[in-house]
């Protein structure tokens, strides 16, 4: 059944790189002008009528976020992740809060988080986990946290980090220097 | 006699809009000052010491060690510790961990609002140099330089033990009159509040929480 569903999706939407990830996942990647179609068809017709949740990756070399849409079907069990690549500079996607109401939660972190503009979702600019947030958003990797984190809290003096190997050599051979030869 | 080292008789409370300034109150806190004979302020002292209410606010994951310490295993009642759900009625607040900025933002309403006299205790590594979050873009490394600190308890996190063994020795120190740090708060109030929002960029509420 699902194999069927996946030619059709193959011809109708052109998805590629369709993965299965036994027992119950499988993944499929499809273009941004068809994502929003696709899902809602999938949500439709072909009863994955669940979001598990929306999820993001920054492909920081190839310059794209990469979406992931994870789709429920209680009927048969399957878990359906619908991946979507965007653009990183002025990232932005259809919204799909029309299709699952909560989806509008996923897609405010994802503003904050990402800095990826959903359109027409509700509430989309409101402060969701940072509040007066004024950097570059955090989730993105070129996004600096150590520098950003000594910059605005500071450091306080005399803490010292130890690497575990190199501390307990010393800790267990203490005449040798911490050499264990 | 304690005085507060300021250059305005009042706050500014620039935060708040035009309407809301009329709501709030704009005075400065005061420092306590202990009574002028000494054998009635080391009763009150005593009496301080032995009922210890907690703010049951959990900030972090050190609070978890909260529980089992209310629970018949190590039972702080024994102590006068009893939990408060209301920071008007507690006088300790145990800072339970890791402290985000918008974590930070409730912690100084609270304590703003928690009658004298006061006590912090920061639990576990992180209020003091940031422990395993030092790099996080979101959680203060150093909580002492928002709110003054009368008691470390350092561990990652602590055991239930280590936090009586802290409240053991947090009512030695009111009974010997060492615990100051609400006074100490509002002597220094401009620089604790000068630190604060700087951290805390969407300050809008009251300079100090009456």
């Amino acid at each position: 059944m699902m194999s069927e569903l996946l030619d059709r999706l193959v011809r109708d939407f052109g998805v590629t790189d369709i993965t299965e990830r036994p027992p119950a996942i499988t993944t499929l990647k499809v273009s941004k002008e068809n994502g929003e179609r696709l899902i809602r068809e999938l949500r439709d017709r072909e009863g994955f009528t669940h979001l598990n949740f929306i999820a993001c990756t920054d492909w920081i070399e190839d310059g794209i976020f990469r979406l992931i849409y994870m789709l429920h079907n209680y009927d048969s069990k399957q878990n359906l992740g619908v991946h979507i690549d965007i653009k990183r500079d002025h990232a932005e996607m259809t919204s799909i809060h029309t299709l699952w109401a909560q989806a509008w939660t996923y897609q405010r972190e994802l503003r904050e988080m990402y800095g990826i503009h959903f359109p027409g979702s509700p509430r989309l600019e409101e402060d969701f986990c940072l509040e007066g947030w004024d950097a570059m958003p955090p989730m993105r990797r070129d996004f600096d946290t150590a520098k950003y984190s000594a910059e605005r809290f500071g450091h306080r003096e005399g803490r010292v980090s130890l690497v575990p190997r190199d501390h307990m050599k010393v800790q267990l051979y203490p005449n040798r220097g911490g050499d264990e030869s | 006699m304690k005085k507060t080292p300021s250059t305005l008789s009042t706050l500014e409370n620039a935060g708040l809009s035009a309407e809301d300034q009329l709501l709030f109150s704009n005075a400065r806190p005061r420092p306590y000052e202990p009574y002028p004979i000494k054998a009635i302020e080391d009763f009150a002292n005593w009496a301080r010491a032995n009922s210890l209410w907690i703010l049951a606010f959990g900030t972090g994951c050190c609070s978890i060690e909260l529980r089992p310490l209310m629970t018949a295993r190590f039972d702080a009642s024994r102590f006068g510790v009893a939990g408060r759900p209301t920071p008007r009625q507690s006088s300790v607040f145990i800072i339970g961990g890791y402290v985000s900025v918008k974590t930070l933002k409730r912690i100084v309403r609270s304590y703003e609002q928690m009658q004298g006299p006061k006590f912090i205790i920061a639990l576990g590594s992180c209020p003091a140099n940031g422990g395993m979050y030092f790099d996080s873009y979101n959680t203060i490394n150093q909580f002492d330089l928002y709110l003054p600190v009368d008691l470390y308890v350092t561990g990652c996190m602590p055991r239930p033990e280590a936090l009586l063994g802290a409240i053991l020795e947090l009512q030695d120190d009111i009974k010997a009159g060492k615990c100051d740090g609400a006074n100490r708060y509002i002597e220094h109030f401009d620089e604790y509040k000068a630190n604060q929002k700087k951290v805390i960029k969407d300050w809008n509420m009251p300079d100090y929480n009456w």
